[in-house]
């Protein structure tokens, strides 16, 4: 199971511009490299995370090959209204995670 | 010249010499004075240094994360979980990675953390043990020497540590290699000095397992001995050695009093 951590801050004025940091633990195997007996290691990234608050996408990434190891994605958006704010990471091989977290705005 | 004033000269030749051989044996076991001693985290960037410093952006949280649930977990023959016995580890294994190597009395040498882990998984859990540098072992470790982060590194007073410590100690100090290198002569003699683009650190085990951005990866001390050592074109010895141990062992007494970081993040 993909392990995440995500950082949301708990309490935020309307209007404020907050930072959201996210980190997933993941191999992003770039498909490029060869193994002891010289086959190719197979392609296994995560190719898109999206970010939803409450509901309404305010956030997309699309991942490529040269991206390392446990990605680590950090932005900004500003704090409309209290709810929760959800994380989803999809790739190779039918890979899904998700993550979620709560925000008061005063 | 008289023979007189020859022998009048001869002493103060003499203890030139000695001055010399003197400050020479001082240079080169030379060790780093304990209020000049400083973690390899002083040398990184001010990046590099925030992903350390802050929880939800430090990877190396993500093995601590598997290393708690597999404390919880049952393993083994005996169906019994590391928190069966040992309870809580915030307050159980508080301090314990400070401390490590510790000598087993058992077995006659000393042990380190993951070493520690395979002998209970053997002993309590009767489970195989997890090889090294698995994602397991460094994620257990990872959890449990989280538990003594910001607490001093204690090495044990135990006296049938001293031989391997010192034998740990002569390895640190020996040159070896086909470049003809001791360990002791980049990390005591001239830390702090650039190797290409790199700062030498004085090589404290301080933050281990660490996340270092070069293997994306967590890794152990063992792993991090390895890299030096081929570094220096010298034998590399397989995984669990007792050369490892040894000279973690005078490692860890090296760094005594610093505090411990772990999961520290390197480049």
């Amino acid at each position: 199971m993909a392990r995440t951590l995500v950082n949301v801050p708990k309490k935020a004025k309307r209007g404020e511009v907050i930072t959201i940091k996210t980190l997933i633990s993941h191999i992003m195997e770039t498909g490029f490299r060869h193994n002891s007996l010289g086959a190719r290691i197979p392609r296994d990234i995560i190719d898109s995370f999206v970010c939803t608050y409450n509901g309404e996408e305010v956030f997309r990434a699309a991942l490529h090959p040269a991206i390392a190891a446990n990605p680590f994605i950090t932005f900004h958006t500003v704090a409309t209204e209290s709810g929760t704010i959800a994380f989803k990471w999809t790739g190779d091989n039918g890979f899904s995670a998700a993550a979620s977290a709560k925000i008061t705005v005063e | 010249m008289s023979a007189r004033a020859f022998r009048y000269r001869r002493p103060a030749l003499a203890a030139i010499i000695a001055a010399i051989f003197t400050a020479t044996a001082f240079s080169a076991s030379g060790e780093i004075p304990l209020d000049q001693r400083r973690s390899a985290y002083a040398d990184m960037s001010r990046d590099n240094k925030a992903m350390q410093d802050d929880d939800t952006s430090n990877p190396g949280m993500l093995w601590v994360l598997d290393g708690e649930a597999l404390w919880g977990a049952k393993a083994g023959k005996a169906k019994r979980a590391c928190a069966d016995c040992h309870g809580d580890a915030r307050a159980s294994m508080k301090g314990v990675a400070a401390r490590y190597p510790a000598f087993d009395a058992t077995l006659g040498r000393p042990v380190n953390l993951e070493q520690r882990i395979n002998l209970c998984r053997a002993q309590r859990q009767q489970a195989s043990p997890l090889p090294y540098e698995s994602k397991d072992i460094l994620a257990l470790t990872a959890f449990i020497a989280l538990q003594s982060r910001g607490q001093p590194i204690a090495p044990p007073d135990d006296k049938r540590l001293t031989p391997f410590r010192d034998a740990g100690r002569t390895q640190y100090s020996q040159r070896q290699g086909q470049l003809n290198l001791s360990c002791q002569q980049c990390h005591d003699d001239n830390w702090g000095k650039n190797l290409a683009g790199n700062t030498v650190p004085q090589g404290h085990p301080s933050g281990y397992p660490i996340y270092r951005l070069e293997w994306q990866t967590l890794g152990s001390l063992q792993r991090r001995l390895r890299n030096c050592l081929i570094g220096m074109r010298a034998e590399i010895y397989p995984f669990g050695a007792a050369e490892y141990v040894n000279m973690e062992l005078y490692l860890m007494w090296r760094a005594r009093g610093m505090k411990i970081e772990t999961p520290a993040v390197r480049p």
